[in-house]
């Protein structure tokens, strides 16, 4: 490396230390060196880029351009479930800010067709207040506690990969106000995964 | 299950509306997007194992039998995957982790603030993060600020017994077996899992889930999007 290049590097090193320094009233400096600081640093051969652990230097990446919705999920099941045809498609491409007022009067349809009998289910909803919820189709995550789509506590604090998301369904759906009617419809007998999940990253079983 | 014979439970959807019931979590849920690069499959939005942080997870072309389809699976670079976060309950993304092919790498974007809101997407290119795309042998798993990133083939996560339904519905059954069978067993599919820290979140919404009043919510869901 020629002189006036690590000079350079000198500069920048400096610069950085400056910037960590001037920024920084308290003992926090930054001590995680990372592919996407700004700063050229660890084993890296220029800016954020190089070395073993980023991306090669001069990798020149196209992210530009406009990409259009074609299909989205928040809860699972609404849109098979409650769909209706000729709406399906229309789904799939309307913000949840707009879905109540586009599907709720439809879902209700489809929920007193799929359950005639339908007056309140164990969550103590009415088929308009049911409806009215999943209409609304996102996945409420808790920002703390317990995250499960149901565990007989929780409620709809978001989904894990063990939860039993067809059979809660079901019974929301077919189990009425006390959870007890049509038992014969309410549990489909497959209680979990056919593969273990991990309790690590990536979580997912590997592929058969 | 072929994919022929799931196209033969469909054949059966004008019996009943509910034929439709759980092919997936939303896997063909719609004529228009059944079976392309952009068919959500599933998604899954969790505390992690370490409670500090939340996981999200996008499985995308379900439904791979095992060995050529679901080696040969690859994602597509036209198409996006945007986890989308709602945090004051306006049902509009407040941030988004975005996720694109390019080479053999996954890309990752955010969790920050969308150029834009609603159908139309650009990518959020300030902090740029990647992971290599995993084979069934080659497990790679990226760590950085706090995040990891996975993407590749995993086992479908989602487990019903859909023939034993579809009986039902088509009047030749009246209950569900116990045990029951899971139509979806020894199937794969393409997976994306990000790891954060709810740090990187500002606080959510109470009064959001009737069911836990007090315990702030996020709105979150997962979109498809492709290039034009």
């Amino acid at each position: 490396m020629k002189l006036y290049k690590l000079k350079t590097l000198f500069a920048v090193v400096l610069t950085a230390l400056l910037f960590v320094q001037c920024e920084n009233d308290d003992d926090n400096v930054i001590t995680q060196i990372t592919c996407s600081d700004g700063i050229m640093n660890g084993e890296e051969t220029d800016v954020d880029c190089g070395g073993p652990d980023c991306e090669p230097c001069g990798e020149t990446l196209d992210f530009s351009g406009t990409y259009v919705q074609e299909d989205q999920m928040g809860r699972p099941g609404i849109n098979i479930i409650f769909g209706t045809e000729g709406f399906k498609d229309a789904y799939n491409v309307t913000v949840p800010s707009e879905m109540q007022a586009a599907f709720q009067d439809k879902f209700e349809e489809k929920l007193l067709t799929v359950n005639p009998a339908y007056t309140t289910n164990i969550l103590g909803l009415d088929a308009e207040e049911y409806t009215t919820l999943l209409s609304k189709d996102v996945l409420w995550l808790a920002q703390t506690g317990a995250t499960t789509y149901s565990n007989g506590t929780e409620i709809l604090t978001g989904r894990a990969l063990t939860d039993d998301v067809a059979d809660a369904s079901l019974l929301w759906i077919f189990g009425g106000a006390d959870g007890l009617e049509n038992p014969e419809l309410t549990n489909d007998g497959v209680p979990a995964n056919d593969a273990t999940f991990s309790t690590s990253f990536p979580y997912l079983a590997e592929p058969f | 299950m072929k994919k022929s014979k799931l196209i033969g439970v469909f054949g059966g959807v004008g019996l009943a509306a509910l034929s439709f019931l759980f092919i997936s979590a939303d896997h063909l849920d719609a004529p228009s997007i059944s079976g392309t690069t952009a068919d959500i499959a599933d998604f899954f939005a969790f505390q992690g194992e370490n409670q500090d942080n939340f996981v999200f997870v996008a499985n995308i072309q379900g439904l791979l039998p095992p060995g050529q389809p679901t080696t040969q699976a690859e994602f597509d670079e036209s198409v996006l995957l945007e986890f989308n976060i709602d945090t004051n309950n306006d049902l509009k993304e407040d941030l988004v982790i975005q996720a694109i092919k390019r080479g053999d790498s996954m890309y990752f974007f955010g969790p920050s603030a969308p150029a834009m809101q609603g159908l139309e997407s650009t990518i959020v290119t300030s902090t740029r993060r990647s992971v290599k795309i995993s084979t069934k042998d080659d497990i790679q798993i990226t760590e950085e600020d706090g995040m990891k990133f996975f993407a590749g083939p995993r086992e479908d996560p989602f487990f019903f017994d859909l023939n034993k339904y579809n009986e039902i519905i088509d009047g030749t059954a009246t209950a569900f077996d116990d045990p029951g069978t899971d139509t979806f067993a020894e199937t794969n599919l393409l997976s994306v899992v990000v790891e954060f820290p709810k740090s990187m979140l500002p606080s959510g919404t109470t009064g959001v889930n009737p069911f836990a009043p007090s315990t702030p919510m996020y709105n979150v869901w997962v979109e498809a999007k492709r290039k034009q």
